[in-house]
């Protein structure tokens, strides 16, 4: 006979542990039925905040409906428990159910914490939970301009940087202790983060008492204890969590005074028969509020269910990494030991918004504990060396600051640790495990090995190390790992573009039947179409090319959410005469398409039909406009301040120069794209510095500096030249240009280029300044025919008819538009439909 | 489960030019998209619905197409999610499967079955 189990709560702890339970046969011994309060089955709550953005729900459900069906598991949603008798081992529920059990699981998790402020009732103050709190935010947001987080903790910021996806640009963190995150960082790091949020647009408060929630009705401000008040119209309450035990305790359960349901090492409450794991569990004065230790609890009771040797739980690692999109933080170990317990290490560097700090034992010997914040990149080998209390370098600083001067090897860490070593923690998995799935299994890649063993598929935290693994284990296997395009090609993009170019090969298939196998895919199409666009520069669009570009150069503009495309001309330097505003206002107006100005100082047009994209370049061309290849990976803008034309302050002619270059590399296309931008003067105006390649004017003429990046890791670029003429300034840009498009890897930016170069920046300088390989006059002809073979590729488009009829959405209808593109009005203007809002 | 027994109906589509060389293109029949691939390197055709389940795009026919070892497959050109050509199957690891749908190509015509 089997017996009765039931699991209250179907939240991620209590579905992991009925997936664990199952994965050890668990339901030939029990009859499981989980009773579950919300309406849908489990989600990952962890990756709540993608759910604003990028991810539906299908996307972060653990596992569907008909998971539990072919299990056998009787899974009852929206039907909270309401009552156990623990005497008659009966459970009744909110829809009048009554099941008895042999064991009983609680996994109700927590809620939030919602302090007593006068005025928490009122409207628009939210919390931060379930994806119904983040649906009825995203209802409201649109009535809101200036929001409020009550609480600076990891789900407080969280939730900061969710009010930013949802267009609040006004967002505040209130936090009543001296700093930010004070469970996981100190004081410096807290500074630092300060800042760096500030620049994400996040305001924040701390030693901030809030006193009282004002408002008619709904929420209008905030009243702190300091007398101060903000104007907010929106607040969400992230002010900690409360254990859900309120049913543990009408059953009378031990709970703690504070919440929580009181465990011992098994997990067992005070009643033998029932176990409490998750976030509702109180072990040893502590509640963990993180998934993998629920999941740690979750795997000890299946054992003990099934009769498997019973370990026992003794708590857990409460490192973290915070997942902000823009901004690294984590801690690990014990992050505030101080002297003289240990000795601390302390890196910062306020310029590049970084701050690392380690604590040493005191014989040198181990790794105890850190914080990192503005740049996490070590975060997982640092945890593990403390974890698995690795040797630590002879200068213990390289853990922080990398071996200056030696010669690195990624791989080498993670190949030191032994094979117990813990790397996925939400999923359990070692190193071991993965070595075997690698060498036995012969997965090779994140993929395989996600499917396989589950690593990565928790918060991702591990991925870089599984990488590495792998990486690893295949070169000590001698397989030697280059880095080729794909399965396809057994090349690397740079010998891949020599060959295209000793055989002048011109199409895709000319290359893939020469030099590759099989049909192609989404990897090496685009890399391969671009080796050849920068080698010819032929149309994209011709025959043997076409369908080898990516997305948006198949159709020269950029797809949009609901299929619209953007349309974007070139307005070279930025500089427009108010007749051809005027023709862009018409043609934008005739077609119905959004404006804006992009940040790269021209005007985009969105919510173009694809059948309608030759017509209105058509009228574009004809007014004089040629494409602004902002769908290509090519030479985007070269921005440029007014410098001597107007400026009081300009010593060169800025605009006219900038003009020049994007003139001269329009259309050029590269292994990313390329951004420029001249100022007339050293204040910079045109923000030359973070660009691909970035000129400021001199009394003597023009400062060359290369390598910068806007994006999530932006980077200064670096001073190459100065005082250059014009024609000296060109002739290095193009050796440059050239030097980057043939040796870049796919999707590699000047930055990253310049940065993984051996050498770095000085190599690059002696290569096209000193021409220590002697290839600048091939580097220069090169890019000389590249220039003289520019035409406008929507021009050639609109006048080739094969070209042409490709723009159709039906090609049985070419006049029909494609009826599911819906708008919504906002600002006079059109949007593209919110494709969150599921369609059933 | 109950069987149904499901009838096709052999329907044109379009004609062989209209589909690009290695690339695909949409129809839409009774107010159905399908898309439809012209996989030349292989010399077969496929059929599949035009929606992109992952957000619900009507993309597919503008996606790229390829192959992972033996099998065709379609990737998405919003974020490049990929699909088995033969049987509809998401190879990106997630739950979705497409609708697909014979072809058959009688001298410049294109037929559905549907
Ligand atoms: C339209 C625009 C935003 C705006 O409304 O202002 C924009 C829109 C997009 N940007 Fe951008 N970026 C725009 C200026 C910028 C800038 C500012 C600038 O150029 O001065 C930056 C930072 C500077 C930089 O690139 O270093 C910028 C950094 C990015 C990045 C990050 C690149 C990086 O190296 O990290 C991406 C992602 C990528 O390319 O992989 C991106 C990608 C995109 C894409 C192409 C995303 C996509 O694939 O759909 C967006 C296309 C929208 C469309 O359909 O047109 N966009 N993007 C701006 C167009 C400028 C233009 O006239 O062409
Ligand atoms: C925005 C956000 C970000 C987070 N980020 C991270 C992170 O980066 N890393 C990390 O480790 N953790 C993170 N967490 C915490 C993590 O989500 C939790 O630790 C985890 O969900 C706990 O799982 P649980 O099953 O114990 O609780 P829950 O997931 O809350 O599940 C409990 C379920 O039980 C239900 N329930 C309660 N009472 C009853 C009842 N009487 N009857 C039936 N059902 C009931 C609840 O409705 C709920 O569905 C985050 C949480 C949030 C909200
Ligand atoms: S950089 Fe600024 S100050 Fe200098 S010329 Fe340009 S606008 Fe004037
Ligand atoms: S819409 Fe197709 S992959 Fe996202």
């Amino acid at each position: 006979m089997k017996k009765n189990l039931i699991v209250i709560g179907n939240g991620m702890v209590g579905y992991k542990f009925c997936e664990k339970l199952i994965a050890k046969s668990g339901n030939d011994l029990y009859n499981i039925t989980v009773f579950g309060e919300e309406i849908r089955p489990a989600y990952d709550r962890v990756h709540l905040s993608a759910y604003m953005g990028e991810k539906t729900i299908e996307e972060l459900t653990m596992a569907p409906l008909d998971w539990y069906e072919t299990h056998n598991i009787s899974l009852k949603l929206a039907d909270p428990i309401t009552n156990v008798d623990l005497d008659r081992k009966m459970v009744s529920s909110h829809s009048g159910l009554s099941l008895p059990y042999d064991f009983l699981v609680f996994a109700t998790g927590s809620a939030p914490f919602v302090p007593m402020i006068p005025g928490v009732e009122k409207e628009g103050v939210f919390v931060y939970r379930t994806i119904e709190d983040l649906d009825m935010m995203k209802a409201y947001a649109p009535k809101a301009t200036r929001a409020a987080v009550i609480g600076g903790g990891l789900l407080g910021l969280e939730a900061a940087k969710a009010l930013l996806d949802l267009g609040i640009s006004d967002s505040n963190v209130i936090e009543f202790a001296p700093r930010l995150m004070p469970r996981q960082i100190d004081q410096a790091g807290s500074d630092l983060l300060k800042g760096k949020l500030r620049d994400l647009g996040i305001k924040v408060h701390c030693n901030k008492n809030t006193q009282e929630i004002v408002g008619d009705g709904k929420i209008e401000g905030m009243t702190f204890a300091d007398g101060e008040r903000l104007e907010v119209d929106m607040l969400v309450i992230s002010a900690g969590i409360k254990p859900r035990d309120e049913v543990a305790k009408i059953a009378g359960l031990e709970v703690g005074s504070r919440g929580g349901i009181l465990v011992n090492d098994l997990l067992q409450t005070s009643d033998p028969s029932v176990y409490a794991i998750g976030e509702c569990a109180l072990h040893n004065t502590m509640i963990y509020g993180l998934v993998a230790p629920g999941y740690d609890m979750a795997e000890i009771v299946a054992n003990q269910l099934v009769g498997a040797d019973a370990k026992s739980f003794t708590g857990f690692d409460m490192s973290t990494k915070l997942k902000l999109i823009g901004v690294d933080v984590a801690s690990f170990g014990n992050p505030f030991l101080e002297e003289p317990d240990c000795q601390t290490i302390i890196y910062e560097n306020k310029t590049k918004g970084v701050y690392k700090r380690i604590n040493i034992g005191n014989d040198s010997k181990l790794l105890l504990g850190g914080i990192l914040v503005g740049d996490a990149s070590q975060y997982s080998m640092l945890l593990q060396t403390v974890n698995n209390k690795l040797p630590i370098p002879e200068d213990p600083e390289d853990l922080i600051l990398g071996a200056r001067g030696g010669e690195g090897d990624a791989g080498a860490g993670v190949m030191a640790l032994p094979d117990e070593a813990l790397i996925c923690s939400c999923e359990a998995i070692t190193k071991g495990k993965i070595i075997s799935e690698i060498t036995e299994n012969n997965a090779t890649t994140i993929d395989e090995i996600k499917k396989s063993t589950k690593a990565c598929t928790g918060c991702g935290g591990c991925t870089p190390m599984v990488k590495d693994l792998i990486q690893g284990v295949l070169k000590s296997q001698g397989k030697v790992i280059r880095n080729v395009l794909c399965e396809h090609f057994d090349y690397s993009r740079q010998e891949l573009l020599s060959l295209a170019k000793l055989n002048n090969l011109k199409t895709y298939d000319e290359v893939l039947h020469k030099h590759g196998v099989g049909d192609g895919c989404e990897v090496c199409k685009p890399a391969v179409a671009s080796i050849l666009a920068s080698l010819w520069n032929e149309n994209v669009l011709g025959t043997g090319r076409l369908t080898a570009q990516d997305s948006n150069d198949r159709y020269l503009a950029n797809i949009q959410r609901g299929g619209t495309y953007s349309v974007v001309p070139r307005i070279p330097g930025g500089e427009i005469t108010p007749e051809k505003l005027i023709v862009i206002g018409n043609v934008a107006q005739k077609y119905g398409l959004y404006t804006k100005i992009t940040g790269g100082q021209r005007i985009d047009m969105f919510g173009a039909h694809v059948s309608d994209l030759p017509k209105i370049w058509e009228e574009l061309i004809a007014a004089g406009f040629e494409s602004g290849h902002a769908y290509g990976k090519a030479l985007r803008t070269v921005k440029s301040c007014v410098g001597t034309t107007w400026c009081r302050f300009g010593v060169q002619d800025a605009v006219s120069f900038a003009i020049e270059v994007e003139n001269r590399y329009k259309g050029l296309r590269s292994p990313h794209k390329l951004k420029s931008a001249v100022s007339g003067c050293i204040r910079e105006c045109a923000e030359a510095q973070s660009k691909d390649f970035g000129i400021i004017a001199t009394e003597k003429g023009w400062n060359l500096y290369v390598g910068g990046n806007g994006g999530s890791k932006p980077r200064h670029a670096d001073l190459i030249a100065t005082d250059l003429s014009s024609e000296e300034c060109i002739r290095l840009i193009d050796r440059f240009l050239m030097f980057y498009i043939k040796t870049a890897e796919p999707l590699q930016r000047t930055a990253t280029w310049i940065d993984k170069m051996e050498g770095g920046i000085a190599y690059l300088k002696s290569v096209i300044i000193d021409d220590v390989i002697g290839i600048n006059e091939e580097l220069e002809l090169e890019m000389q025919s590249l220039v003289d073979n520019y035409k406008c590729e929507w021009k050639e488009a609109v006048e080739t008819p094969e070209i042409r009829k490709r723009f159709v959405h039906f090609v049985n209808a070419p006049e029909t538009k494609d009826p599911t593109v819906k708008f919504e009005e906002m600002r006079s203007q059109i949007k593209a439909e919110d494709w969150n809002i599921a369609k059933f | 489960m109950e069987n149904i027994e499901i009838k096709t109906q052999k329907i044109y589509a379009c004609q062989i030019s209209d589909v690009p060389e290695n690339g695909g293109a949409c129809v839409l029949i009774d107010g159905e998209q399908i898309a439809i691939f012209n996989f030349t390197s292989k010399g077969e055709w496929y059929a599949t619905q035009n929606l992109c389940p992952h957000k619900q795009q009507m993309a597919l026919s503008r996606g790229l197409i390829g192959s992972t070892g033996t099998e065709p497959k379609v990737a998405c050109p919003f974020h490049k999610k990929a699909f088995s050509l033969k049987n509809g199957a998401c190879l990106s690891g997630e739950d979705f499967t497409l609708k697909t749908y014979p072809v058959e190509v009688e001298k410049d015509k294109v037929f559905l079955y549907i």
